[in-house]
């Protein structure tokens, strides 16, 4: 039998490598197990000239499609949004847009202000220092000063407006709205061993450059120096407890395939709003035949996903096209409620600045703007780097019914059951997509773009995996505590996007990590009457 | 298919007929038809985990044609090809998008768009400042974030 560890972190994304990194200072014998390898940037697809064919395969951002042997196959059959991920030592940090805005101070309380959900048990001032804290680990970039955001202090300046930026600024500006630089993790100067961006492009999926923050090259590298373990291709089936109702350690599958029992003092899940209900519900067993810290009945409901209102069109002048990160600007004019709108809460918006010429070519042709024939090339060459969108990320509210469950049939690799999504777009969040579909009309318009298209919601939109093991005080309304311990279970710990309340109405990478941070805290100040 | 990865003769026929109705030659813009043997051979070479939904979206298109495309009179041809188009699914899209991810990385191609023949990685791009005055209306607007209690 394998040595205890005193922490065993399941999962190194985004919120694995942020606490075993803060955790680290602690001198535990701590270990990580992730399911996925290291990643090897030689190999990313903007190193080929057929990078922009690999999103439809390899590097696709839908597991389903992906189907990698790190990969875990997830039923979305019954969601009109389909789940992606990645699954790697970065977990999805690997492949996402670097977009960095953080949740606000009212989303923590949106029963007091608003009468809907649930507040947070804690509040954004107690997070602050964790962001901080984060920005500077994972380096991010931004003008200081948005007077509709939450104060931030990036320690590298924000992207190049360029093209793209300059025609929505202008546009915007006639509308009298609100924009500004996003903050983003795309490092544009030299920062901590990581090159400053050259203008790939071809951002989402992984930067050969290293411009973009993942938590490979981030936490990972000090983590490790720091004395923390990092097994990989280990993926964990379930956790087992003791006699007493404590967990004792993980079973899971080694890179061979074997089965291997692993002890542990602290378990902490760091797996995601879909991957972390997936394993509290297969680790059931006599003592919890409901599923591990279940006692609420709670592990794996409330899926909240943001649903994504895209629109987009074509201008006269030429934009940045692929020459340039895909996101630059946000807008925060919609953020709050307004209940003139018809719908409670709102939406952040991104804006994108272009597609790249197959990209283009293969949407356009799906959308019936860019016939077969004769007339193909002039339509292409009106279209090809012209491009401008607009994405509102639209604030979801916990619903029950909108779930993760364990699918009775499909099964990975290893024979553990896949994960199954139900979930459906609430009314409320149908009236906030179509008033986010008109501004963006407006906007659109307002620059001149024709051809408008819409995508709505963005179907494989699935990136923000939130609220399917919410943090709470009750412990009949919620899964774990205020700093991220299980009510049941007092060495469990969660600390991935599953403990969100609400998801706001922004990416929510940023306060995944600032949580995880928070929770690494407080295990820390705790440490003598931890398990109290 | 003969082989995993590989399409008869009679599906290449056709793969190369469809392709050439999607994008046709242009002399006005210097470009080859995705019918050109060199796309042809990259369609081929890459269709790697492709292969099943374009061989079935082939065959779904002789079905439709009842006979070699290429030998359809035009109207006939387009007729089938809208058909196919609009009722054919993920194959038919699937077919789509292969013909267009090879047609939109050829040499010629990318040369006549006015785009460099090179991956994004090492040389990347570049990207201009642009003018930042233009945000000072919004922080001349200012606003308020709203606070929690």
């Amino acid at each position: 039998m394998k040595d205890p560890v005193d922490v065993l972190i399941i999962g190194a994304g985004a919120s694995g490598a942020a606490v075993a990194w803060s955790l680290a200072e602690t001198k535990m014998h701590i270990l990580c197990l992730e399911q996925g390898g290291w990643m090897n940037p030689a190999e990313y697809p903007s190193t080929g000239r057929d990078w922009e064919a690999k999103f439809y395969g390899e590097w696709s951002s839908s597991p389903n499609v992906r189907g990698r042997p790190e990969d875990y196959p997830i039923n979305d059959d019954n969601s009109p949004i389909k789940v992606v991920n990645y699954n790697a030592v970065g977990g999805s940090t690997v492949m996402y847009t670097a977009h960095w805005p953080r949740l606000h101070p009212s989303d923590f309380k949106v029963k007091t202000l608003d009468g809907v959900a649930e507040d947070w048990p804690i509040d954004y001032d107690a997070l602050t220092p964790f962001f901080e804290e984060n920005d500077r680990m994972m380096g991010t970039s931004g003008l200081s000063g948005d007077p509709r955001s939450p104060l931030t202090h990036p320690p590298m300046p924000q992207q190049p407006l360029g093209l793209s930026g300059a025609i929505i600024g202008k546009a915007m500006n006639k509308r009298g709205w609100h924009w500004w630089p996003s903050d983003t993790t795309v490092a544009t100067m030299d920062y901590e061993g990581r090159a400053r961006c050259i203008n790939l492009g071809h951002c989402t999926p992984a930067c050969a450059q290293g411009a973009k923050s993942s938590t490979d090259i981030t936490y990972w590298p000090h983590a490790i120096r720091a004395g923390v373990e990092l097994r990989t291709h280990c993926r964990v089936r379930e956790i087992t407890t003791d006699e007493s109702g404590m967990a004792s350690g993980v079973v899971y599958y080694d890179k061979e395939g074997v089965e291997q029992f692993q002890p542990a003092h602290v378990v902490i899940i760091a797996c995601n709003g879909v991957g972390t209900p997936r394993l509290l519900l297969n680790s059931a067993s006599d003592r919890f035949p409901n599923g591990l810290a279940n006692s609420s009945g709670l592990v794996g409901k409330n899926l909240m996903f943001h649903p994504y209102a895209q629109i987009y069109g074509y201008v006269k002048e030429p934009t940045d096209s692929n020459r340039a990160p895909p996101t630059c600007l946000w807008s925060k004019e919609w953020y709050d409620t307004d209940l003139s709108r018809g719908f409670v809460r709102g939406y952040g918006v991104q804006f994108v600045r272009g597609a790249g010429p197959v990209f283009e070519a293969v949407v356009s042709e799906q959308k019936g703007i860019l016939p077969w024939g004769d007339d193909h090339h002039r339509v292409f060459r009106k279209l090809n780097g012209h491009r401008l969108g607009f994405s509102a990320i639209c604030e979801d509210l916990p619903e029950e019914h909108n779930c993760v469950t364990l699918d009775p049939v499909l099964k990975d690799s290893h024979g553990i059951p896949a994960p199954k999504i139900n979930y459906t777009i609430s009314e409320n969040s149908r009236k906030m997509m179509e008033h986010a579909l008109a501004r963006g009309r407006e906007v659109l318009e307002t620059a001149g773009a024709t051809d408008i298209c819409v995508n709505s919601p963005i179907p494989w939109g699935g990136w923000h995996l939130l609220g399917t093991a919410r943090m709470g005080i009750d412990p009949e309304s919620s899964v774990v505590n205020e700093w991220g311990r299980s009510h049941d279970v007092k060495n469990l710990f969660i600390v991935d996007g599953s403990v969100f309340v609400t998801s706001g109405g922004v990416n929510p990478t940023s306060t995944i990590q600032a949580i995880a941070l928070y929770v690494a805290d407080q295990m820390k100040q705790r440490l003598a009457n931890l398990f109290d | 298919m003969s082989a995993d990865n590989e399409l008869t003769r009679a599906q290449r026929d056709d793969l190369r007929t469809v392709a050439a109705m999607i994008v046709p030659g242009s002399d006005e813009y210097k470009v080859p038809g995705a019918d050109d043997p060199a796309i042809q051979a990259d369609i081929l070479a890459t269709l790697g985990r492709d292969a099943k939904l374009v061989a079935a979206a082939l065959d779904h298109l002789a079905r439709l044609a009842g006979q070699p495309l290429a030998e359809l009179e035009a109207a006939k041809r387009d007729a089938v090809a809208q058909e196919f188009r609009k009722h054919s699914g993920a194959a038919a899209a699937t077919l789509v998008r292969v013909v267009l991810q090879c047609y939109y990385r050829d040499d010629r191609v990318l040369h006549s768009l006015g785009l460099e023949l090179r991956a994004p990685f090492p040389k990347g791009y570049v990207l201009s400042d642009g003018d930042w005055s233009l945000l000072d209306p919004v922080k001349a607007r200012a606003g308020t974030l709203r606070r929690a209690p």
